[in-house]
């Protein structure tokens, strides 16, 4: 089926486009809209989204496979993201990604069965001064401990959404 | 020396202290109002008498960068603001945006002043949710008070400021990379020449700053370009003012401090970062982010030469120089964004480098053979000396594809890459050996201290 943009996210992409000299400047901005609605960008998603910015479909696609935060693929409802980078694994990313392994029951890369969270690691984000870390959907969660981490997934996994 | 100042941190951890009022009740805006009163030139004047080197990590000076914008007959300006902070180690840009948007707000108003420009784009990578949400806050709160749009502080010349979000690639961090990534393409730096000036975000003019950069603005039309300067213990040797330091890794206190520019890598460790974890000695320190080479704890400073810069500290270790641009230089690393990484005594330096290669491994854009392929040849070669199957020509193979990347890709990533590979090879060459000879082992090999 063809894909849409919700009413408030097409007003969003009105907005958009009065911010930039060319339409394909709304290019990223635009993907990260219709993945917040979709979870993914799948075929259809890169078809509206070149249409909607005359673009070539294979300029689209060509930028999704770029960029790391776009999954090509559905996903976890959840994504948990925990930096690996050496700042973070000096001061035990490490530990913090094998707790996660654990108490998910998944590997890095992986969702969990119900389909509620995807584990993946990141690379430096910007919080090596309040290491190690992890990036839980949108929200930052520093200098992690083992009960915190411990707490975090519980939270997740029991959550409603 | 170490001195402490606040121009830019006196409002974190002040309830509210990123909202317009509290900026306020402090002078904030007023700068503004003082540069727009003033002739371009005189801003960009001003500018450059502050010797503010660009903290995005080259170092370049701020007002000279500026003065390379010329009006082209019909094409518009273009600000863009580098607020992509990618480099590991670099935690800097961000306390920023979430506890000061309004120095940024305020700097990008002066900074579109001086180069002609009406607007200004803030490129944040997509993971800072809170950065960005404080910076459309701060850009929001200013134009309800009319200091942004078509007059601010009644004076006609229009400025706009909008937020732009990456996707989750490092690279676009590089300044035309970025661009690319902000006309919406795929994140692949560009051939130089043309340099921003010339033709940057959509074929335009474009200066890019740093995000710090572009902050420390406010500052200097407050207090004058030359007193800005002054601060800095290395004014001498045009690296001026204050800045952010970071320090993180195998120390007590790791954080983000706001110093005259000037301290030394040891003053950082011992009197900011209240020494190292477990009391254990300094095995080595990584200047400013993962790709300026590291450096031991106890390499010399060698300038016999008087004329030298660095000559006054010869003879001394390299923790007690300064951390400033050239000083750095001097010493054969780099002062990048000036983010310290310490690592203690007991970390496997072949186990970092193994670290740092995946990183680079998984961010090279790919456009350039010698980086795409040294990157997965460094990384492969590091792995297969970690688990015991290395030989010495597996060593100098290191050297090699190191040293055949530098110099022969399009951006500064691949240097990035090779650069902090060779200083791992070269400094700690005994820890690859003993893989190779079987007197290590990868299990035994730890990046924690306990
Ligand atoms: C691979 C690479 C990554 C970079 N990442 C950043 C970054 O995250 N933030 C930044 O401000 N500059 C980064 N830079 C430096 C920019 O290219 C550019 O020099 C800087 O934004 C200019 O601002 P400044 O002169 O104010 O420092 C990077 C450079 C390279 C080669
Ligand atoms: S050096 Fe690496 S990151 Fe830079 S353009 Fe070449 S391949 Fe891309
Ligand atoms: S290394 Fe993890 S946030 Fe920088």
């Amino acid at each position: 089926m063809a894909f849409a943009l919700s009413e408030e996210r097409d007003r969003e992409l009105r907005q958009l486009l009065e911010r930039y000299p060319t339409k394909a400047a709304a290019c990223i901005p635009l993907l990260h809209l219709c993945q917040d609605q979709a979870g993914y960008i799948g075929d259809e998603v890169i078809e509206f989204v070149a249409h909607r910015l005359d673009l070539p479909p294979a300029h689209v696609k060509g930028v999704v496979t770029f960029y790391s935060l776009f999954n090509q693929h559905p996903v976890g409802k959840h994504q948990v993201w925990v930096c690996r980078t050496l700042p973070c694994a000096l001061r035990g990313a490490e530990d913090v990604i094998k707790q996660c392994e654990k108490k998910l029951g998944i590997h890095i890369g992986e969702t969990t069965a119900n389909g509620k969270v995807t584990l993946r690691t990141a690379e430096c984000l910007a919080s090596c001064g309040t290491a190690p870390m992890m990036q839980v959907d949108k929200e930052y969660f520093e200098n992690l401990t083992h009960d915190r981490v411990d707490e975090i997934l519980s939270r997740l996994m029991e959550s409603k959404r | 020396m170490i001195r402490r100042t606040d121009f830019l941190t006196k409002n974190y951890g002040v309830p509210n202290g990123w909202s317009l009022s509290v900026y306020e009740k402090t002078g904030g805006y007023e700068a503004a109002k003082k540069a727009l009163a003033m002739t371009r030139e005189a801003v960009v004047d001003e500018a450059k008498k502050a010797n503010l080197r660009g903290r995005g990590g080259a170092g370049f000076p701020m007002g000279v960068k500026w003065s390379f914008m010329r009006p082209h007959p019909t094409k518009p300006a273009y600000l863009v603001i580098n607020a992509d902070e990618g480099e590991p180690g670099t935690h800097k840009d961000r306390t920023l945006m979430e506890l000061n948007p309004h120095s940024v707000v305020e700097g990008c108003i002066i900074g579109c002043y001086g180069i002609g420009a009406h607007v200004a784009y803030i490129y944040v990578r997509d993971e800072l949710h809170l950065s960005k949400a404080r910076l459309w806050g701060a850009i929001d709160e200013a134009r309800a008070k009319g200091y942004l749009g078509k007059t601010p502080f009644g004076k006609d010349y229009p400025v706009e400021i909008y937020v732009h979000t990456g996707a989750g690639a490092y690279i676009c961090g590089e300044e035309t990379a970025l661009l690319n990534s902000l006309e919406g393409k795929r994140g692949e730096p560009r051939l130089k020449p043309p340099f921003p000036a010339q033709a940057g975000a959509f074929g335009c003019p474009t200066t890019v700053n740093n995000l710090e950069t572009i902050a420390a603005v406010p500052t200097i039309f407050t207090i004058g370009g030359e007193e800005f300067s002054k601060y800095s213990s290395l004014h001498y040797l045009n690296d001026g003012g204050v800045r952010l330091f970071g320090i993180n890794g195998h120390v007590k206190k790791p954080g983000v401090h706001e110093l005259a520019v000037g301290v030394t890598i040891r003053e950082l460790v011992e009197d900011i970062g209240g020494g190292v974890l477990g009391g254990r000695r300094i095995l080595g320190v990584i200047p400013g982010g993962s790709s300026t080479p590291i450096l031991r704890a106890d390499e010399k400073v060698n300038a016999p030469d008087e004329k030298s810069p660095l000559h006054p500290w010869h003879g001394k270790s390299v923790l007690d120089v300064p951390l400033g641009v050239d000083t750095m230089r001097g010493i054969g690393t780099m002062l990048g964004t000036c983010c310290v990484t310490v690592l203690a005594e007991g970390t496997c330096p072949v186990l970092a480098m193994h670290n740092l290669m995946q990183f680079y491994r998984h961010e090279s854009c790919g456009q350039c053979t010698p980086c795409r392929e040294g990157g997965a040849w460094l990384l492969g070669t590091v792995e297969k000396i970690l688990d015991g199957h290395g030989t010495m020509a597996d060593l100098n193979t290191l050297t090699d594809v190191a040293n055949n990347i530098m110099g022969n890709t399009i951006c500064a990533f691949g240097e990035g890459t090779a650069m902090p590979a060779l200083g791992f090879i070269g400094k700690f060459r005994k820890d690859f050996v003993a893989y190779i000879n079987g007197e290590r082992k990868r299990s035994d090999a730890r990046l924690t201290i306990s």
